[in-house]
C-alpha cells in the first residue's frame, strides 16, 4: 500500500503588458489599434468618473461612494470581453465595468446618492443591480447561467467579486454548485488587497485566491489585473469557453486598491503610504500610455483630447442627476408585490394623508 | 375523486404545474432518485427527468441563489430546504436579494419563486427537525407566505404559488403531511393567495390557526361546541400579506378571539394578530384576546414536545377564558 501523489496542481499567472509598458507581443490579444483606443477611453471615463464621484460626495452632493482607483484595467478589460447578450454581476465596486456594458453615469451617481432610479437596469442591458452584501451575487449569477444552459441561450455569465469575499459562504456555494452543474459562468475576482481593513493574508491561508478553483473542479488562473491585455485575454478565454458548454472559470486578477473603501473610510490608518506609493508605479492607465505610445498611438494632443471628452460627459452627468426631479412617495411601497396588497396600500393612504396634512401635499415626494 | 394526503396532494400540484409550463423546474437536496426525504417530489424525476428535477449540492444558501437567479431570468424554480431548521442558511438570499429584487429595480427584475419548506413540530425529528419559524419570513417585507393545512388546500394554494409573480414561501406543516385524507380533484384547480377561509362558521367566538394548530384548534370548537359554545374557525392560509378583514370581520361578530399557533409567543404571527384586532375591533371586544402558543424557550427534543405544542386542553382552556371574562 504505497503512500503516494494522486493529483498534482498547478496556478497560472498572465501578465502581457508589465509596469514598464513592455509587452510581450506573443500573448498579447489580437485587438485593433480601435480596440486598444477604446480600452484607454473607457478608461479614463472610469478615473476621471471616480475622482468626480469622491469629490461631489466631499462636497455633500453624494452619500458614500466606493472609489474603483487602480482598478480600471481590472474592470474595462474584462467588461469589454462580454457580448451584448451576456449577462454581468457587479458587487458593489464596478461603476468601470457598468458604464462599458451601457449603464448611464447618471445612474451610478442616483444611485449612490440614495436613489433606486439608479438601478433600473436599461432594458437593453442584462445587467444585475449592485449587490451590497458581500458574495451573496454570486449563487444568483450561477443561477442566471444555470437558466441559460436551460433554455439553451449561448451566453455566458461574469460574476465580479473581491478577495474579501473569497471568505463568505456564497462563495463556496456558488462555486460550488457551478462547478457541479457546469454552468456557463466566470467569477472574476479582483483581488485589491484590501477588505476594508483587512489585506489579503488575513482572507486565506491559501498562496492564491486562484488556486480556490481547483478544489471546484474547474480552471483557476492568476492575472496581473492592472494590465489590460492580461485580464482581456482570460476573460475573453473564459467567457468562450463558458459558452461552449465547457463549464466555469476563476479569474483572480491582482491589483490594488489606491483609495479608502469607501468615502466613509480612512485608510491611513491600516496601511502604509509607502504600499500605496508602490501600487502607484503600477498604475494601469499610465503603463498602456507608454505601450500606446511606443505604437503611435498615443500623444499628449489625444490624451487631452480623451480627458476633456470624459470630463464633460461625467459634468453631464453630474448635471443630469442632480436637475432629476426626486421620486415619488408612492414609489416606497408600489414594488414590494406586483400588485400592492390590501393592507400596503392601507398603509400608503395612511402615509399619504399625514404627509398631505403636514405639508399641504398628499402627493408628496422625497 | 381519489382521496389524497398532504404529499400526495403537493406532488400532484407540482407534477399538473410542471406538464403544464415547462418553465417550471424543481431544486433542492435529494429530491430526485430519492424523491424528497417525506416523498413529496416522488416519480417526478421518472417523469420530468433530470433537466427539470435537479438534485443540488448539500447548500441551502446556493439553492435559494441559484433559484433567484433561475427567476430573474424568466424561469419558475420551485426550490425545496429540506427542514425549517436549514432555512436559516438561506436567510440571506431570500432577505436581500427574492424579497426585494423588485422594490430595488421598481420593477426592472422580478423574482417568481416558490420554496417549499416543511416546518414545525410533533413528528419526533431530531434538533432543528421541528421548529415554526413563518414569523422571521413573514417579517421580511416582499415575501408571501403560505401554510396550507388540508390536502385540498395544499394543491390549490401550491398552484397558486407557483403561478404568483413574486417570491413565495410555501411552508408544509409536516405533522399532518399523511395524518389526515381528503377528496382533491385530479383536475385542476387554483386557490387565491392572500385571503383567509371560515373553516367553521360560529358566533360566540372566533378561533384563529393555520397549518397544523388548525386541527387542534377544530378539536376544541368541537369540545366547546359540546357545552354550547359556537366558535367561528378561521385557517389564516396566507400568513403575509395577512388578510384582517376577514379577522376582523368575524371578531366584531364573535366579539372574542383565540389565536393559536406553534411558534414562540413573542413576536409571533399570533402578536401581530392581536395587535390588529385592537386597532380595528377594540370597542367590539367582550375580553382581551387570548394566545395559545409555543414558550419562548428553544423547541424541546421529542421527549418533550408535545407538552411544547398547544393541545386541545390549552386552546379549550383559553376559550373558557375569554368566555368567562
Amino acid at each position: 500500500m504505497p503512500r503516494k501523489t494522486i493529483k498534482d496542481f498547478n496556478v497560472e499567472w498572465l501578465q502581457v503588458l508589465d509596469e514598464h509598458g513592455v509587452c510581450d507581443e506573443k500573448l498579447r490579444p489580437p485587438l485593433s489599434d480601435a480596440q486598444i483606443h477604446s480600452l484607454y477611453e473607457w478608461m479614463i471615463l472610469a478615473r476621471v468618473f471616480d475622482e468626480k464621484a469622491y469629490k461631489l460626495q466631499r462636497e455633500g452632493r453624494l452619500g458614500t461612494y466606493a472609489s474603483i482607483l487602480g482598478q480600471e484595467a481590472a474592470q474595462i478589460a474584462s467588461a469589454l470581453a462580454l457580448e451584448p447578450s451576456d449577462w454581468m454581476f457587479p458587487s458593489f465596486r464596478e461603476p468601470g465595468a457598468s458604464i462599458v456594458r451601457g449603464l448611464p453615469l447618471k445612474m451610478i451617481l442616483q444611485y449612490w446618492s440614495g436613489d433606486e432610479r439608479g438601478s433600473i437596469i436599461p432594458q437593453e442591458q442584462n445587467d444585475f443591480p449592485i449587490s451590497i452584501p458581500v458574495a451573496t451575487q454570486i449563487p444568483i449569477g450561477a443561477g442566471v447561467a444555470w437558466g441559460a444552459k436551460y433554455k439553451g441561450d449561448n451566453i455566458a455569465v461574469l460574476v465580479y467579486l473581491g478577495d474579501g469575499a473569497t471568505s463568505k459562504g456564497d462563495f463556496h456555494e456558488g462555486l460550488n454548485a457551478a462547478g457541479v452543474l457546469s454552468l456557463p459562468v466566470v467569477f472574476f475576482c479582483q483581488n485589491n488587497h484590501w477588505a476594508i481593513s483587512v489585506p489579503r493574508h488575513r482572507q486565506t491561508a491559501a498562496e492564491t485566491l486562484a488556486q480556490k478553483a481547483i478544489a471546484y473542479g474547474f480552471p483557476g488562473i492568476q492575472v496581473d489585473g492592472n494590465d489590460v491585455f492580461a485580464v482581456y485575454s482570460a476573460t475573453d478565454q473564459a467567457l468562450k469557453r463558458a459558452r461552449a458548454g465547457q463549464g466555469p472559470t476563476f479569474i483572480e486578477a491582482v491589483t490594488y486598491r489606491i483609495g479608502d473603501h469607501t468615502t466613509a473610510d480612512d485608510a491611513s490608518r491600516y496601511r502604509s503610504a509607502e504600499e500605496v506609493a508602490e501600487w502607484k508605479n503600477k498604475d494601469p492607465i499610465d503603463r498602456l500610455i507608454k505601450y500606446m505610445a511606443t505604437k503611435k498611438l498615443w500623444d499628449e494632443a489625444y490624451g487631452q483630447k480623451v480627458a476633456a471628452q470624459a470630463r464633460e460627459r461625467v459634468e453631464t452627468a453630474v448635471t443630469e442627476q442632480e436637475n432629476t426631479p426626486p421620486a415619488d412617495v408612492r414609489d416606497i411601497f408600489l414594488h414590494t408585490f406586483q400588485e400592492l396588497p390590501a393592507e400596503l396600500a392601507s398603509q400608503m393612504e395612511a402615509f399619504l394623508s399625514e404627509i398631505g396634512q403636514r405639508d399641504g401635499n398628499g402627493a408628496g415626494n422625497g | 375523486m381519489a382521496k389524497r394526503t398532504i404529499v400526495e396532494a403537493i406532488n400532484l400540484a407540482l407534477q399538473q404545474e410542471m406538464a403544464n409550463d415547462p418553465s417550471v423546474l424543481l431544486l433542492g437536496e435529494d429530491i430526485g432518485t430519492d424523491g424528497g426525504v417525506f416523498r413529496v417530489t416522488q416519480g417526478l424525476i421518472e417523469q420530468f427527468g433530470e433537466k427539470r428535477v435537479v438534485d443540488t449540492p448539500l447548500s441551502e444558501s446556493a439553492i435559494v441563489g441559484l433559484a433567484i437567479g433561475l427567476a430573474v431570468y424568466g424561469l419558475k424554480p420551485i426550490a425545496e430546504i429540506q427542514f425549517e431548521g436549514f432555512s436559516f442558511a438561506a436567510f440571506e438570499q431570500l432577505s436581500c436579494h427574492a424579497s426585494r429584487i423588485r422594490t430595488r429595480t421598481r420593477g426592472r427584475y422580478r423574482c417568481p419563486l416558490v420554496v417549499r419548506i416543511p416546518y414545525g413540530g410533533g413528528i419526533r425529528a431530531p434538533e432543528h427537525h421541528s421548529d415554526s419559524n413563518e414569523a422571521h419570513f413573514v417579517h421580511i417585507p416582499g415575501l408571501r407566505v403560505v401554510v396550507p393545512s388540508t390536502p385540498y388546500e395544499a394543491k390549490g394554494l401550491l398552484v397558486s404559488a407557483i403561478r404568483d409573480p413574486d417570491p413565495v414561501i410555501f411552508m408544509e406543516p409536516k405533522r399532518i403531511y399523511r395524518a389526515l385524507r381528503e377528496e382533491v380533484p385530479d383536475e385542476e384547480y387554483a386557490i387565491p393567495l392572500d385571503r383567509a377561509r371560515i373553516v367553521t362558521e360560529g358566533s360566540d367566538v372566533t378561533l384563529i390557526a393555520w397549518g397544523a394548530m388548525l386541527h387542534v384548534t377544530l378539536q376544541a370548537a368541537k369540545s366547546m361546541a359540546d357545552k354550547g359554545i359556537s366558535a367561528e374557525v378561521i385557517d389564516i392560509r396566507t400568513l403575509s400579506p395577512l388578510d384582517h378583514d376577514s379577522l376582523i370581520e368575524s371578531v366584531k361578530k364573535t366579539k372574542r378571539a383565540v389565536v393559536v399557533h406553534e411558534a414562540p409567543r413573542t413576536c409571533g404571527l399570533g402578536a401581530e394578530i392581536v395587535a390588529r384586532i385592537n386597532e380595528m375591533a377594540l370597542v367590539y371586544l367582550e375580553a382581551p384576546v387570548e394566545r395559545v402558543t409555543g414558550f419562548d424557550t428553544i423547541m424541546p427534543l421529542p421527549k418533550l414536545e408535545k407538552l411544547y405544542l398547544p393541545d386541545v386542553g390549552r386552546v379549550v382552556h383559553a376559550i373558557d377564558r375569554v368566555m368567562h371574562f
